[in-house]
């Protein structure tokens, strides 16, 4: 049994983007079959996660694996979501829904490539001021042309009709008609399983490596011939990608981009969604989305069973959201994710003995990313 | 990518799931040609209605910028529901009415309302607050077929297309009215006033100039415009105390009355103040003066006397109205914690006429009957608003009219008679439905129309 176990471990475990593949075949799995047994608010509720995740996933990549950080992801979001909503703002817009998407994409990589141009001079504290101007400044585009953007009312998204090969697909797998609701959490949810394998593989590849190598010590980095500025906008402009696709998920979610939705909180949120979950996984970074989409729901439903008021039920939600995050920083410093992935490693090898296993973790990076920045500003 | 691997093994995987997909696969999809929209209304069992129970739902700023005052509203709702619901209900039926946050974000409010329509199967939504929030849900209900009564806001879109939105209702008189209104009295009784317009950037601004242009056009000299949310509004003010305004009329917020106030008084800016509707609750400006200055300015019911403002239900410096003696009792017995206020008293005004619709609706209760009752029935209704609702198969528009008062001593003083009107160019007239002078029906229940 457990040489049958290892014999399998290896095949898989001998390619990177087979492992993905498969474990994304399970999510894929998973996801249609959670998917196919919620109900139509929960579905709406796991696209909404699903957007989140998408968006934290990319910060999480480029605060864990490259060690910048970004207060202005909220705003490539509402980039993604303008995008998605200019191009489907009628229903019979006539563009399909994947080029939306890539356009959505394309457009936010470009925003990211340029700002991430100016982010890599940056460190620390300067960066953090600079994407923050980014998250206060986006939504003022769109007050300042109301014209095209919609103003403080901003623009509706109209989802085009479901394709007749998707509804015929979705019947032959599931046995039920597709609802609009399930058709959107399905999508958003391929959307994160397309990133995140997109996104992982990256970073165990050479690129991942050097943004890794530049986080931990960017005077080692270079002498090893690799080139600070281009792994920083390289980081910056993937991170965007992702936060593009989520803003396009979004809009498809809410069926709305206005300015409101997109504030500063929404960026503070992404980056405790990445914190609570563990800074560098993946998995971390969806941990952190789910607490914040199912959170508060949870808290003021508690609130309103207990005899509180709907006022009080409300102010309940973000209190106790406040308290798990403290409580989360106070006892698992590295995160949900990153703490348990510690404990896992550590159990690991004390059974296994000291000495013997080097079986390293490679995203397990909370506590050296932040050490090590402020060991790069002093050069 | 895949013919890089050496190993065949993750491709034997996926097929071997794919296999597994379809095996279990159902055959063909029986074409209904449906899209999967249920709940249209029609048909015996309504969502949300059972034997002795109607479930409805709202979302509101309970939380944020801009909770103070909106807030109360559905305390005032919850209160008068209550209070039927302790009569006997509606026809048998007890009124279960959920509120939901959503911060005044529009994301918020599609997220709360996807829940209260799809989770908690509400029967109709009423009164759900605010001209962006709400219109980002309104297209969803009216594809679900949910009835959307009495949106708390006067936006024209919710009433001036009922074939695009036939679930929407509009409660409130809308802005542009009230500006046609506000801007026919300005001609006639102050015609060598230099006016400039204070308005907040969206649906409520453009709808109000839209109106007061109609007659005022020549004397305007200045319009200002404030992005709701960016609290600095000097360059707004300044602006029209250059252009040399000496009566501003101001389309904002309660929240923007105060800033607007104190940045007069900074500038030493004396014009004639008249503040629509919306942002001339004397009592909750007077808190929220005294709160921006930290106490530099004495709030109180007093801060906004010598303003000119409308109103179009009585509220609560109209003591002995015997509208608001009901809403009193209503609040004394239902009531949480804390006074009366205009607030209150608007999410009461709304509910009576939710609880009239429900009457008109009948005994079997569909939503769609609920929005047939109310195109046939909604133009005679009594009840607390000054002048008759709009109602009907055409327009989906409210309360049509307003009188100008001037408050003093926190309380209003009629300028005018009710004058009621329609958008577009439509005459303004003294009412003549006798609505102002009408009292509740004993038990302060309303009786079936």
């Amino acid at each position: 049994m457990a040489t049958a176990l290892r014999r399998g471990r290896t095949w898989w475990a001998g390619s990177v983007l087979g492992r993905h593949l498969l474990v994304a075949l399970l999510g894929l799995v998973v996801v249609v079959v959670v998917l196919e047994s919620a109900s139509d608010f929960r579905n709406l509720q796991l696209a909404s996660m699903a957007y989140l995740g998408i968006a934290a996933g990319g910060l999480t990549v480029l605060t864990g694996l490259n060690g910048q950080i970004s207060l202005g992801h909220g705003a490539l979001m509402a980039i993604g979501a303008y995008t998605t909503a200019l191009l489907l703002d009628d229903r019979d817009a006539g563009t399909p829904l994947p080029l939306v998407v890539l356009a959505a994409v394309a457009v936010t990589l470009l925003v990211g490539a340029v700002v991430g141009a100016a982010a890599a001079r940056l460190h620390g504290p300067y960066l953090a001021g600079a994407t923050l101007a980014l998250a206060v400044a986006v939504p003022g585009i769109a007050l300042y042309f109301k014209e095209q953007l919609g103003g403080e009312q901003g623009l509706r998204v109209v989802l085009p009709d479901i394709p007749t090969w998707v509804l015929d697909l979705a019947f032959f797998v599931t046995g039920q008609d597709l609802t609009r609701s399930r058709y959107v959490a399905c999508l958003a949810w391929l959307t994160l399983i397309v990133t995140f394998v997109l996104l992982a593989n990256l970073s165990r590849t050479r690129v991942g490596r050097r943004w890794r190598a530049v986080r931990d010590d960017e005077v080692a980095a270079e002498l090893a011939g690799i080139r600070l500025g281009r792994a920083r906008v390289s980081a910056f402009v993937v991170s965007a990608a992702a936060a593009g696709a989520a803003g396009a998920m979004m809009a498809i979610t809410v069926r709305l981009a206005a300015p409101s939705g997109f504030t500063i909180t929404l960026s503070l949120t992404l980056l405790t969604a990445v914190v609570l979950g563990g800074l560098g996984s993946l998995g971390g970074a969806l941990l952190g989305a789910a607490l914040l989409t199912f959170l508060p729901q949870v808290v003021t439903d508690l609130g309103v069973d207990a005899g509180l008021s709907d006022i009080q039920a409300a102010e309940l939600a973000p209190l106790v959201y406040g308290l798990v995050m403290v409580v989360v920083v106070l006892v698992a410093p590295a995160g949900l994710v990153g703490t348990a992935r510690t404990a896992l490693l550590r159990r690991r090898l004390q059974r296994a003995g000291t000495g013997t296993s080097t079986s390293t973790s490679t995203d397990t990076a909370a506590p050296t990313s932040t050490s090590t920045t402020s060991k790069g500003t002093t050069t | 990518m895949r013919r890089r691997l050496h190993r065949s093994a993750p491709l034997a995987a996926v097929l071997a799931g794919a296999l597994l997909l379809s095996a279990c696969g159902a055959g063909g999809r029986s074409d209904d040609g449906d899209g999967g929209d249920e709940g249209g209304g029609g048909g015996a069992t309504a969502p949300g209605v059972t034997e002795d129970s109607i479930t409805i739902g709202a979302h509101f700023p309970l939380t944020g910028v801009a909770a103070p005052g909106y807030n109360e509203i559905p305390t005032g709702a919850k209160a008068y529901f209550d209070y039927v619901n302790a009569q006997g209900g509606v026809n048998g039926r007890q009124i279960e009415y959920l509120v939901r946050d959503d911060g005044y974000n529009p994301t918020n409010t599609s997220s709360v309302t996807n829940e209260l329509v799809l989770e908690e199967e509400i029967f109709a939504m009423v009164g759900g607050l605010g001209t962006p929030t709400h219109s980002a849900v309104v297209d969803f209900l009216n594809d679900e077929g949910v009835p959307d009564f009495f949106v708390s806001s006067g936006s024209l879109q919710w009433g001036d297309d009922p074939e695009n939105a036939p679930y929407t209702f509009g409660w409130q008189p809308d802005y542009e009215i009230e500006g046609k209104i506000i801007g026919q009295y300005v001609a006639e009784n102050m015609p060598d006033a230099k006016v400039g317009l204070f308005l907040q950037d969206d649906d409520f601004g453009d709808d109000a100039e839209k109106g007061v242009r109609q007659f005022l056009d020549e004397q305007i000299v200045a319009a200002e415009r404030y992005t709701s949310g960016n609290t600095d509004v000097g360059p707004q003010i300044a602006g029209l105390q250059a252009a040399g305004a000496d009566l501003v009329l101001a389309f904002n917020t309660p929240s923007y009355t105060a800033l607007s106030q104190l940045v007069a008084l900074k500038l030493g800016y004396q014009p004639q103040w008249f503040y629509s509707n919306v942002g001339s609750d004397a009592d909750l400006v007077g808190s929220l003066l005294s709160r921006f200055s930290e106490g530099a300015v004495e709030g109180g019911s007093g801060s906004l006397d010598g303003v000119m403002t409308t109103e179009y239900i009585p509220g609560v410096d109209q003591p002995d109205d015997p509208w608001v003696q009901l809403w009193q009792k209503v609040w004394d017995e239902h009531g949480e914690k804390g006074e009366l206020t205009n607030y209150r008293v608007y999410g009461m005004s709304h509910a009576y006429a939710f609880v009239q619709a429900l009457l008109a609706a009948g005994e079997d209760l569909t939503r769609d009957g609920l929005v047939e009752a109310m195109e046939e029935v909604g133009a005679d209704l009594d009840g607390p608003q000054l002048a008759p609702f709009r109602y009907s198969a055409d327009s989906h528009l409210g309360i049509s009219g307003l009188r100008v008062v001037e408050i003093r001593d926190g309380a209003g003083e009629d300028l005018t008679p009710v004058l009621v009107t329609d958008i577009g160019d439509a005459e303004i007239a003294e009412d003549d439905s006798g609505q102002d002078g009408d009292a509740p029906p004993e038990s302060g229940v309303p009786e079936a129309p």
